[in-house]
This record gives structure tokens, C-alpha cells and sequence, in this order.
């Protein structure tokens, strides 16, 4: 170990690593893996999702999931909860616009109206 | 960079190792890789969790759920409903006893309750294996901040400073026991980490050692600095196998990233650890006998004055420390002595780090600030005495550790405190015993246990520990005498004042406590040849 500055850098990398691991108030987003989110295609969703945010190194987003929510037909669904403002819920979310949602809700703040189902 | 979803932290201390974690957490990496996870979960071996009678746990993150005993037939059930769907498995959730309280999850409040985690900050947390995940929680930067930033002599008044005394026993204040070896002149001097831990029912430093491994390496480098040594020694119990395998591999990161080795941050200082097993004798957790077993010789203490402080191990001015006592120093040097004395008592700031076991709800290790009261650790963290019986009394710090009975349930937990109220907090065990025991029959336990490990140097020890237990067997069986008490007695202060270590020293305190408190069960099985409680056999 040379410097402190050395140190940092390791430490900063770490940080990243570890993060979902502190209780903070987070971007979350929720995707639906009931049956029907699967059946639908949730794991390639989740999956763009996750691949995402590593390319695009967003350390303070968490990903969770959650179960059938009764609109099975809207699915895969997928929840976007920034810290104090309501959750935006968004249906028939591919992997391609899921893509798009992090672009431009997640890192933007810009909601994609097109694509959304419910808020609140 | 791997990012992943979720974390699965598995507890790796000994206790969940031998309830099956292991086993659990290859489970847990096969059905993740069968559910196709592998990219999106990882799986991190921890240090101990806490309540470890619940073991093995598991603490899924990013939603903090604490599971817990986790079988391997569970495994399956927990990836497919949590890990993949994001269903939580209520019926494997952790709960606490007497209440089946869920615990929620593994940092809140509701759980930690009195608890406040200084020397367990990383415990749990993060992976001990890797050096990366320590450092992320600020690891080696109170290293950094001593050997870019500060003089010795700096470090050694910050210590002092903070009022942090001894974890080991004696309660010794640190900067102090630094400031002396720092002022002796000698062309070398060594950093010993004493963690031979060899009170019964005491297991803190074991699992210390292996959540946090790095903290113990940071605390002996900082105390190198401190006091001009450049080479350390951890002295770990030989059973210790998992402990010793982290701190070897915790050692050998060190060494790769130059925290250990020449020229450390740039500074010119270096530093190197070795470790060292031992065999398992009691005494060799003595400081002086530790000594001696490290040269090679045999574990015998040696008669002090001279302190290793200035003479040590190969006659060289050496510090020897409690890992408890290390792992307090990387948070102190980076929060000020102000932080640090912000909580525990005045005369004895910071927290105590104990393995609670016994007749206790909840057992498992805790960390509480100083000055808490025996009856807080019981009813607020332990969940009481089960079964609908009574507490009768607790054994703080191991068999050296003096017995508290119901009257002290409210005499704050410091050193000095306990001492004053003829106990002794001791090192880390926090032994509790409902009103099914018979006193007379433990204390017959505990002078077994001494005369033992007596090494049988001194007279005192050797022949008093031999008499006391031979008095006791004879209480406990129906065939005391009237003069037994007084004997017994007289016997115990001979040994407190004239033994030669710790252990001669020690070895009464219990006795003379029960002694106190008890009375009345020594008599009754001398003068009526009854057992009060009915369980000894008479
Ligand atoms: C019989 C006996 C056994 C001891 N065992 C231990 C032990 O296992 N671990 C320990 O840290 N100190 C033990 N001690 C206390 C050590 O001699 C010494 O005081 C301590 O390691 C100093 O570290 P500290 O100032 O950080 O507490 C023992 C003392 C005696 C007399």
C-alpha cells in the first residue's frame, strides 16, 4: 500500500459491491416473478435489467421482487420506486424497455408515459 | 465489477459450522446455479451472526430477511420462493425466543436492542475472507491516518486518551501498557495478540477472530507504530481451526496489498505477523507463560516484575494484547476518544463483547456497552430463564469470573464495579444458571477445572487448588465438616495472595463468592447432609 489515495480507490470499489447490503433509502426496482411474471418473460427482463445497471455502474439502485399483484396480463411488471416519490408501475415490460426505463426514469427522472399502468 | 441483486450471507462461525452451515451454503450455490441465479446472486461466507442457537442462519439482502436454523432441505424452497420469485419464506424466519418475535431483519433495532456493536461492527457484515470487503467498511484507514498523520507518541495519548482498559482480564489501561514498552530502549520489540482464550464457555475472541480477522491484524500494526515494534506474534488457540485458517489467509491479503511488509502507506514504518498455536493449556493464556510457549519452552508463567512491557518475549520489550482489546483500536483512532467515550461508564468507556450460554432463551454472542445491568443482557437481549424457573446466578467472564447472584442483578457491568461488589467481570463468558443447580456441586466443578490446569509451578496453586477441591468433593458428598467453610475461606486468600500468576490467583474468586452469596447451601449439605435444591445427588 503506497498512499491513502490507494486505499480510497480500493475502498470506493468495495463500496460498490457491497452496498445492497445497507439499510439506505435506494431507487428500487420491483419486478414481478409470480408465475405469470415468469411465464411472461420476467427472468429476461430481470436479467436486461441487472445487465443494465452493471454498463451503466449504478451502484445505488436495488433490484427486489415481488409476487403475482392480479394483472397477470400486464406482466412482466415492473415497479419503480425512487426515494420520496410514488411508486410508477409499468406493464408488459421487456427486456428492451426495460432498458429504456432505466435510461430515462431510473438515471433521468423522465417517466415513461406510454408504458406506464399505475402509479401511487 | 460484479454486480449482483442480492447478497446471501451465510454464517460461518463455529457454531453454525457445526450445526451444518457448510453444507447449507453448497446447497444454496447448487440450487442457485440450477435456477440459472448464478449471475444475479452471490452467496458470502460471514463471520458470526449473533444467536448462534438458531444457527445455521442466513441473511438475504438487499431486504435484510434473517433465516434461521436453515436446513439443507430447505434450501430449495428458500432460492425458489425468495431468490427467484421474491416471496419471503415466513415459516424459516429467524425468531427469538420466548416471544417467537420474527427477527426481521438482521440490523434493526428491535433486534439489536441494548446491543451496540463497535468490536462486532464487521461481524455478520462482510466477508472475512476478503481484505477488499474490509476495507470498504473503512478498513486499514485508521492504519493509513497513524503512519501518514500522526507521531507514536500521538497514537499512544489518543489511546489513552479513549480510557480503553484491557479485554483480557486485567482490565489494564492500553495506552498506558503502550506507553511503557514505547519509552523502553531496545533494539527490537515485539506486538503479541493474545487469543488462546481458554476460559470455559468463553468463545468471543475465537469468533472475533474469524468475522474480522483484518481488524485484529490493523489494532497489532497500529500498536507496532505506536511503541516502535516491527513484528507481531498471534497466539491462537490450536483448536481454533477456523480462526487460525482466516488469519493466516487474512495475513497473507495483507502482505499482497503491502499492509504488512516494509514501507507501509509510504511511511518507512513496516510490520510483519506470524502465528503462533497453542496446545491448549489454560495457563499459556497467561502473558508470561504465553511467552514462554512462544520461545519454545514450557507454558510456565514467570515471576513478574519484570512486565513484558520492558521485558518480553527473548527478554525484548513486548505488548501483549487481547483481541477483544486490538479490535477496539481501528474505530478509536478514526472516532476520537471523544466517540469512544461516549458510550459504557465513566471509569470503563466502550462495549463487552460475551458469549451468553447457559439457562438463557437466546444464546449466542453479544457486544453491549459497559455499565449495562445483568438483569438488561437477561430479560432484554437473553429472553429470560426458560422453562418457567428462576434465575439463581451468573458467572461472568469464564471460570476465573466471579458469580452473580440475584442481589447483584443491577449493579452495573464494568470492571471496576463488579470488582467493588467482591466479583470480577473477566473476560468474555456469561455463564447463566436457573434454580435447578446446586452450588455447592458447581463450585466442585470449577476447582476441578483449576486443579487441572494448575501448572503446578507454585506452591499455592498447585497444593490449594488440590485441597479446595478435595474439601469440596467432600461437602458436596454428605461428608463436610463444620470447620469446612473457615478452612475453604482461609484457603482461598492464601491463594489470592500468594500464587504466583493469574491463574492461583483467580481460581479462588469463584469459591469465595459462592461462598458469600451461598452460604446457606454449604451449610445445609454440611450440617443437614441435604442438597437445598435436590440435584447433586445427596
Ligand atoms: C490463567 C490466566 C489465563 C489467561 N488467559 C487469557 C486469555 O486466554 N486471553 C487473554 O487475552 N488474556 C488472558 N489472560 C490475561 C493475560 O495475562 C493478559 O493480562 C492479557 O492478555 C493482556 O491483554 P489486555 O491488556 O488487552 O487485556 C490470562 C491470565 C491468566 C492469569
Amino acid at each position: 500500500m503506497k498512499s491513502l489515495e490507494e486505499l480510497e480507490r480500493i475502498k470506493k470499489e468495495a463500496q460498490a459491491m457491497t452496498k445492497l447490503r445497507e439499510d439506505k433509502e435506494n431507487t428500487k426496482i420491483v419486478v414481478g416473478m409470480g408465475t405469470c411474471g415468469i411465464a411472461a418473460g420476467a427472468r429476461e427482463t430481470l436479467a436486461a435489467i441487472m445487465d443494465e445497471l452493471a454498463k451503466r455502474n449504478l451502484q445505488d439502485v436495488v433490484v427486489t421482487q415481488t409476487g403475482c399483484v392480479g394483472l397477470c396480463e400486464q406482466e412482466p411488471i415492473v415497479d419503480i420506486v425512487k426515494p420520496g416519490k410514488p411508486k410508477v408501475t409499468y406493464g408488459r415490460v421487456t427486456g428492451e424497455r426495460a432498458r429504456q426505463i432505466i435510461a430515462s426514469h431510473v438515471v433521468n427522472d423522465r417517466v415513461v408515459g406510454e408504458w406506464v399502468i399505475a402509479t401511487g | 465489477m460484479e454486480f449482483y441483486r442480492s447478497h446471501v450471507l451465510v454464517c460461518g462461525g463455529t457454531p453454525c459450522v457445526l450445526g451444518g452451515c457448510k453444507a447449507v451454503r453448497d446447497a444454496l450455490i447448487g440450487e442457485i446455479h440450477r435456477q440459472g441465479l448464478s449471475r444475479e446472486i452471490k452467496v458470502v461466507e460471514t463471520g458470526c451472526l449473533g444467536p448462534c442457537d438458531l444457527g445455521p442462519v442466513i441473511v438475504v439482502y438487499p431486504e435484510g430477511t434473517f433465516y434461521g436454523p436453515v436446513k439443507v432441505e430447505d434450501v430449495p424452497l428458500i432460492v425458489e420462493e425468495h431468490l427467484l420469485k421474491g416471496r419471503v419464506v415466513d415459516r424459516l424466519i429467524a425468531r427469538e425466543r420466548p416471544a417467537e418475535k420474527e427477527i426481521v431483519k438482521y440490523e434493526a433495532p428491535s433486534y439489536l436492542g441494548p446491543q451496540k456493536r463497535i468490536v462486532l461492527r464487521n461481524c455478520g457484515l462482510i466477508d472475512p475472507e476478503s481484505v477488499e470487503e474490509y476495507i470498504g467498511r473503512d478498513g486499514y484507514a485508521a492504519l493509513g491516518r497513524c503512519l501518514s498523520q500522526m507521531k507514536p507518541g500521538e497514537v499512544i495519548d489518543l489511546v489513552k486518551r479513549s480510557g480503553l482498559v484491557g479485554r483480557g482480564g486485567a482490565a489494564f489501561p492500553t495506552g498506558l501498557k503502550w506507553e511503557f514498552t514505547a519509552k523502553a530502549d531496545a533494539d527490537q520489540k515485539y506486538i503479541l495478540c493474545n487469543a488462546d482464550e481458554g476460559e470455559p464457555g468463553t468463545f468471543k475472541d475465537r469468533l472475533i477472530l474469524e468475522g474480522d480477522p483484518h481488524s485484529i491484524i490493523e489494532g497489532m500494526a497500529i500498536a507496532g507504530y505506536a511503541v516502535g515494534a516491527d513484528k507481531g506474534f498471534v497466539y491462537i488457540r490450536g483448536e481454533y481451526v477456523i480462526s487460525i485458517e482466516r488469519m493466516q489467509k487474512a495475513i497473507d491479503q495483507a502482505r499482497r496489498l503491502g499492509l504488512l511488509g516494509e514501507n507501509i502507506f509510504g511511511s518507512g514504518f513496516g510490520f510483519d505477523i506470524e502465528i503462533r498455536k497453542g496446545a491448549g493449556a489454560y495457563v499459556c493464556g497467561e502473558e508470561t507463560a504465553l511467552i514462554e510457549s512462544i520461545e519454545g519452552g514450557r507454558g510456565e508463567p514467570r515471576i513478574k516484575p519484570p512486565y513484558p512491557g520492558t521485558h518480553g518475549l527473548w527478554g525484548k520489550p513486548t505488548v501483549v494484547n487481547n483481541v477483544e482489546t486490538l479490535a477496539n483500536i481501528p474505530p478509536i483512532i478514526l472516532n476520537g476518544p471523544e466517540w469512544f467515550r461516549g458510550f459504557g461508564t465513566e471509569r470503563c468507556p466502550g462495549t463487552k463483547v460475551f458469549t451468553l450460554t447457559g439457562d438463557i432463551n437466546n444464546k449466542g454472542l453479544i457486544e453491549v456497552p459497559m455499565g449495562i445491568t445483568l438483569r438488561q443482557v437477561i430479560y432484554e437481549i437473553g429472553g429470560g430463564i426458560p422453562g418457567g424457573r428462576e434465575f439463581k446466578m451468573a458467572q461472568t467472564g469464564g471460570t476465573s469470573g466471579g458469580c452473580l447472584p440475584r442481589e447483584l442483578l443491577d449493579v452495573p457491568m464494568d470492571y471496576f464495579s463488579l470488582a467493588e461488589a467482591g466479583s470480577a467481570l473477566g473476560s468474555g463468558a456469561l455463564l447463566i444458571m436457573d434454580d435447578s443447580h446446586c452450588i455447592v456441586d458447581i463450585a466442585r466443578c470449577f476447582m476441578k477445572f483449576f486443579r487441572h490446569e494448575s501448572c503446578g509451578k507454585c506452591t499455592p496453586c498447585r497444593e490449594g487448588t488440590d485441597r479446595l477441591y478435595e474439601i469440596m468433593d467432600m461437602v458436596s458428598s454428605g461428608r463436610g465438616r463444620a470447620q469446612d467453610i473457615d478452612l475453604m475461606t482461609e484457603l482461598a486468600q492464601v491463594m489470592q495472595r500468594a500464587s504466583l500468576c493469574g491463574l492461583g490467583q483467580a481460581a479462588p474468586v469463584p469459591v469465595l463468592t459462592m461462598l458469600k452469596y451461598f452460604r446457606d447451601e454449604f451449610e445445609a449439605h454440611i450440617a443437614d447432609r441435604t442438597c437445598p435444591t435436590g440435584t447433586c445427588g445427596l
